[in-house]
Parts: C-alpha cells; sequence; structure tokens
C-alpha cells in the first residue's frame, strides 16, 4: 500500500513491467458497481483494447483513466506515479472522445493549438508542433477551417491531432472508428496502426466492435458486468477463450453442453446429447469425469462433405451428420446452416476457393461435419 | 404552399387584421390633427403635430431615458446571475439544494406579479429599517426588482442552451490541460454566448415594459415610461401617446428586421459550409 513513487532505476530495470498499473479498481453509482474490483497492467507502447458490450463499465474506466471520475477503490498508476488524485488538467494523459469534441468556435490549428497553450509555449513552438501533427495525420491544409467545415474522417484526424500533440504519455480513444462509415473505418483502423507505431504513444481503446478490437489491439481485455473476464492477445482470445461469454462475444461460435466421460492422455472426452456424438478434445485438460462442460467450435472450424448416401449412425469421434437447412452465400466465404440429427442447429463457414464449383452443396442434402481435434474448446463457466 | 383552401387563406387574413389592425389603427392616429382621440379631423391631417407635442414633453422623455437606463442595468446585471445559475443547474449535476435553486430561480416566472411585487416592497421596507439601505424607493428598488424576475428568464434560456451542447467539449478543454476557470471562459461562454445575448435582450425588453412589480417598488420622481404611459390613459388617451408608442412600435420592427436578415445569412453561411464538407468528404 505504499505510495512512494519507485526510483527510476527499478523502472528501467525491468522494460517489461507495467507501464500503466490499475490496481483493484473499483467504481460504484449509488448500488451499482460500474467497475468492479479490476486490475489491469497495461505495458509501454502497446495498444490495449477494452472491449465490451454497453453496461460493461469500460467507459467508466477509461473516464477513470483520463480523471473525470475518481475510483472508489483501487488506485491508478503511470510510471508509477499514482493519480488518483491528479486532476484531468494535470494528468501526462489526454483522450479522444467519441464525438470528438473538437471546439466548434475554434479553427482547426486553433483546436488542435489549445492543449499547448495551457503549457505557455511560445508562439513559434506551438506553431511548429501544431504543423508536424497535422502533417502527420494528414490535415496540413485544412489548418484554417472551423470544425463544420469538415466530413467526418477529416473530423475524426483532428481529434486524433489534438489528442497526440502534447505527447501524453498514455492516449485514450473512446469508440475511436464508431462515427465512420464502414469504407472509411478500414482505412483509419491501418492509419491510426501507423501513426501510433510512428510516435510510439500508448494507446488504451474502448470499443464494442470486435472486428476493431482484434485489428487495432495488441492486447484485448474483455469487459463483462463490470469486470475483465480475460486478457489476451487477439488470438488468444479468439482461439481459447477462458468462459462462454467470450467465446460467444469474440466471433461466432457453436456452443454446446455434454458430459466429460473419459479425461486420458489424449484429451478430453465429451458426450454430448445435443451434438449427437462423443468430442475429443486434445487441448483440454481440466473438467473431473461427469462434470458438466461446453463444448464450443468455431464455424470456420467444421469441415462439411456431402455425406455417403445414408451410411449408417457414424459411430466415430468428432463427427456429426445433418441436413443443411440455410446457405448464404457472403461472396469471399459461405454459411451454411445445418440441423443436425439430434435437432441443433450448426453454423458453418467455407472459404470459396474455388471460382464456380462444379456442383455445391445444396439446400436439404445429406452432410457430414468433421473437426480436427485440437478445435473444440471446453469450457466449464 | 400550391394547395391553399379557402379555409386556410380565411383564417390567415382574419388572423393577420386581428394582430394588426390595433396597431396600424394606433399609428395612423398618431397623425391625426384632432384632439380627439377618436375623430378623424381629415381637412388638417395627417400631421406630425403630436411628434412635435411629444419631443418637448420632459415628463414623458425624463421617463423613457430612467427607463432605459433601468433596462440596461437589470438586462446586464440578469445576465450575470442568470448565467451563473444556468450553469450551476445545467452543469453542476445533482448537488445539494439543486431543486431549492431550481424553484427559486424560475419562481418569478411563475408567481403572479403582484405577489412578486408586493414581497419585493415588503423586503425592501424591512431591508431600510435593519441595514439603512436601501434608502427609500426609487431607481436602485426598480433596477433590483427588474433584476430579480429578469434573471429567471435568462436562468432557463442560458440552462436549455448548456444541455444542448455536448459537454465532452468541457472535458476535452480539461484534459487538454485548461483549469476549470478557463475552460469556462474559452470554451463554455463562446458557445452560450447566442443564449446570453438573447438573455440580454430579453431582459431588456422585460425590463422595458414591466409596469405591475415597478409600480410596488417605485418612488415619487421615479417614474418609469410605462407607468406615465399609464397615468396620462387613465384620463383618456391623447394623440402624443399614439406618437409615442408608433415610435416604439417603429424600433421594435426594425430590430426584428436586422435580425431577421442577420439570421438569414448565418443560415446561409452554414448552408454552404455543410456543401463543402461534404465535397472534401473522403
Amino acid at each position: 500500500m505504499s505510495s512512494e513513487v519507485p526510483p527510476p532505476a527499478a523502472a528501467g530495470s525491468a522494460p517489461d513491467s507495467a507501464y500503466v498499473r490499475i490496481r483493484d479498481v473499483s467504481k460504484k453509482f449509488g448500488d451499482f458497481a460500474a467497475v468492479d474490483h479490476v486490475s489491469l497492467d497495461i505495458r509501454r507502447g502497446e495498444i490495449f483494447c477494452l472491449l465490451g458490450g454497453s453496461g460493461s463499465g469500460k467507459t467508466t474506466l477509461l473516464r477513470m483513466l483520463a480523471g473525470f471520475e475518481a475510483p472508489t477503490t483501487g488506485s491508478i498508476e503511470i510510471e508509477g506515479q499514482d493519480l488518483s488524485r491528479v486532476p484531468p488538467y494535470e494528468r501526462p494523459v489526454n483522450m479522444m472522445f467519441q464525438s470528438y469534441a473538437l471546439f466548434p468556435h475554434m479553427s482547426v490549428e486553433k483546436n488542435v493549438a489549445f492543449g499547448l497553450e495551457q503549457e505557455h509555449l511560445g508562439r513559434d513552438a506551438i506553431r511548429r508542433q501544431v504543423g508536424e501533427i497535422l502533417d502527420i495525420v494528414k490535415m496540413g491544409d485544412f489548418g484554417a477551417r472551423k470544425p463544420h467545415q469538415l466530413s467526418g474522417g477529416q473530423r475524426q484526424r483532428v481529434a486524433l491531432a489534438r489528442a497526440l500533440v502534447k505527447r501524453p504519455k498514455l492516449l485514450l480513444l473512446d469508440e475511436p472508428l464508431a462515427a465512420l462509415d464502414k469504407k472509411l473505418r478500414e482505412h483509419t483502423q491501418f492509419e491510426l496502426l501507423n501513426i501510433q507505431q510512428r510516435l510510439g504513444v500508448t494507446f488504451i481503446v474502448v470499443t464494442h466492435d470486435q472486428e476493431e478490437a482484434m485489428t487495432l489491439g495488441t492486447r484485448l481485455g474483455v469487459m463483462n458486468q463490470g469486470r475483465i473476464v480475460q486478457v489476451g492477445t487477439p488470438s488468444d482470445i479468439y482461439e481459447s477463450p477462458a468462459t462462454r461469454f467470450v467465446a460467444d462475444f469474440i466471433g461466432s461460435v457453436n456452443m454446446f453442453a455434454g458430459e466429460v466421460y473419459a479425461n486420458g492422455g489424449e484429451g478430453l472426452c465429451i458426450r454430448s446429447a445435443d451434438l449427437g456424438c462423443t468430442v475429443r478434445a486434445e487441448r483440454a485438460t481440466g473438467g473431473a469425469q461427469g462434470a458438466t462442460v461446453w463444448t464450443a467450435i468455431r464455424p470456420e472450424k467444421i469441415q462439411i462433405t456431402r455425406a455417403a448416401q445414408a451410411a449408417g449412425p457414424p459411430a466415430a469421434e468428432n463427427t456429426a451428420s445433418g441436413t443443411v437447412k440455410e446457405i448464404a452465400y457472403m461472396g469471399d466465404m459461405s454459411i451454411y446452416l445445418v440441423r443436425l440429427d439430434s435437432g441443433s442447429m450448426v453454423r458453418v463457414t467455407l472459404p470459396n476457393v474455388l471460382r464456380g464449383t462444379e456442383r455445391p452443396i445444396a439446400r436439404e442434402e445429406r452432410v457430414a461435419l468433421s473437426w480436427h481435434g485440437s478445435s473444440p474448446v471446453v469450457l466449464t463457466e | 404552399m400550391r394547395t391553399r383552401g379557402l379555409f386556410t387563406r380565411v383564417a390567415l387574413v382574419l388572423g393577420l387584421v386581428f394582430l394588426y389592425v390595433p396597431i396600424i389603427s394606433m399609428i395612423v392616429f398618431s397623425f391625426n390633427n384632432s384632439r380627439l382621440v377618436t375623430v378623424w379631423d381629415a381637412a388638417r391631417s395627417p400631421t406630425l403635430k403630436w411628434y412635435g407635442v411629444l419631443v418637448h414633453n420632459e415628463q414623458i422623455l425624463a421617463a423613457a431615458w430612467l427607463s432605459i437606463r433601468i433596462a440596461v442595468v437589470a438586462a446586464s446585471a440578469a445576465v450575470v446571475l442568470g448565467t451563473l445559475a444556468g450553469v450551476a443547474l445545467a452543469r453542476f449535476g445533482a448537488f445539494r439544494a439543486r431543486l431549492l435553486l431550481a424553484g427559486m430561480v424560475t419562481a418569478p416566472i411563475v408567481m403572479p406579479e403582484v405577489i412578486t411585487g408586493l414581497s419585493l416592497l415588503l423586503m425592501f421596507v424591512a431591508l431600510e429599517q435593519l441595514i439603512g439601505w436601501p434608502k427609500g424607493t426609487g431607481a436602485v428598488t426598480i433596477a433590483l426588482a427588474h433584476i430579480t424576475f429578469c434573471m429567471a428568464y435568462v436562468t432557463v434560456v442560458v440552462q436549455s442552451r448548456l444541455a444542448g451542447f455536448d459537454e465532452s467539449l468541457e472535458e476535452a478543454a480539461m484534459d487538454l490541460g485548461a483549469r476549470p476557470l478557463k475552460v469556462f471562459f474559452r470554451i463554455t461562454l463562446p458557445l452560450i454566448l447566442p443564449a446570453i445575448a438573447s438573455g440580454w435582450l430579453l431582459a431588456f425588453t422585460l425590463s422595458w415594459d414591466d409596469l405591475v412589480i415597478t409600480q410596488f417598488v417605485a418612488g415619487p420622481g421615479s417614474s418609469t415610461l410605462p407607468m406615465v404611459v399609464f397615468s396620462k390613459v387613465r384620463f383618456g388617451v391623447t394623440p402624443d401617446v399614439n406618437a409615442l408608442a408608433t415610435i416604439l412600435v417603429l424600433l421594435v420592427a426594425t430590430g426584428i428586421a436586422v435580425s431577421t436578415v442577420w439570421m438569414r445569412y448565418q443560415q446561409r453561411r452554414r448552408e454552404r459550409d455543410l456543401q463543402l464538407a461534404a465535397a472534401a468528404n473522403l
């Protein structure tokens, strides 16, 4: 519980140690805990994405980092400096607001210069730094415009420039791409990554859009009901979700309840009535015999093949058979909705690798589904 | 616009007649030569005689000058106090006694003027006995009373303007290193300036033509223009009042015309800017 600032040598000796440290932070509004005992370590120079639905507490956590809300309990440190009692205007943290919050009565240049003016820099220094940052976001020619004379994408760049011009230790981005249309989003995403790498500023991004989180984030933190449910790299979270909530929230997934009947050297064997077959999950270890667990399989990890004419019930593991009920052709891939013989529906996606396949699988056709033993994820909660 | 029915047209004409005939008749009669207000002296009209009488009427000129001074002072003070109250109500969240402040600030709007006037008079009398200020009733008490009820209107205008714009603007300024006072003067104040301006005009108008409250708190020798007009009219309308009213109507009409033209110009500029932004969309 010491609030002393550790000597710089200690911070320097462990470059991988936490740059931003959130320790057991809670925020209560009356009886409601918007943020509930969250602890997080964020490394220098990374893009950390807080991902969650509305009301998950991600925005409240961001606002506590910016200083607009005070944590009810816990502490927030940047480079070992406790920020809990530092007002927003003295924090080495800047924020890019979801609405961009550009000052409507000031030109682009004045907006960007506002932060520097608060540091009482000389006029020439301010002009030079404003010009530099506007060039980085490619808005150098628009300095004299007012915000309402800009398009949505241009406003987003100005908001980014304004938040970056003070070279904050930490930049907070609240739904940075939500107000842009889809085409522009993809373009801006990569540009944002580019700028972040160029300036080396640590980013914390709040978003409800999992695609945005996956492309931007070096690590993600999934939040639900005020708690951090899982922290990891995008592939960690996609391939090895820790809970059913995470598996369902990130991407789409087929989930079946089942019962563990063997826990041998070759993985976990699960008997699932929903699926109508047994599953061998090679990578799973936990789960006592007889325990109820959930098996999650991603749609793209399932192979779909035309069933050999009305073969008997397949006795093998990790295969199931059913009838195709719906096909959605998406261009780059197709989605098949298959009703298993047990009655459950399974979603399978298949990339359209070849152009104009001779005889594609049609609706109401009998198919066999199979998956590799490494694909199923076994979840207990 | 193309399919105007007979009913709509009749309603429009009747509405205009209802609103403007009294004013027009008053303007016409201000050029009447006759001493009798209701008799048109066709032989020697129109004439500017009553306007001449008016500019030599010391009583009316003094009253008008007093009214203008009181209205300027009251509007300016009400704008300062009303802005503070409006900001507190719109931005400070749920502080203690917020409901009390909201109720007290807006009370003069809903309270009958007679009650507001009477209670203010009682307070001034009590204050004079207690601390010896204000000395008697007069211009000072009129101004104080006007500030009280004008402030209510300014508060409402400022508060609704603040409710209409994004609080994250102020948060962004604070995030960029501006202290709260600086945020207010650099961000909040410029943004609510239109509301403050219209609040000032509203307060000026309210103070300028208030009669009921003023009569309670006015003293000897501090008659405002509405009081003088009212006391003259009680002994029959004289044509110079018509002339005075005509001048006021002209002033107001000019003001409205100027502001309409200016707002049209602003609107057109905003539309052009939006088109510019849309064209630059990348």
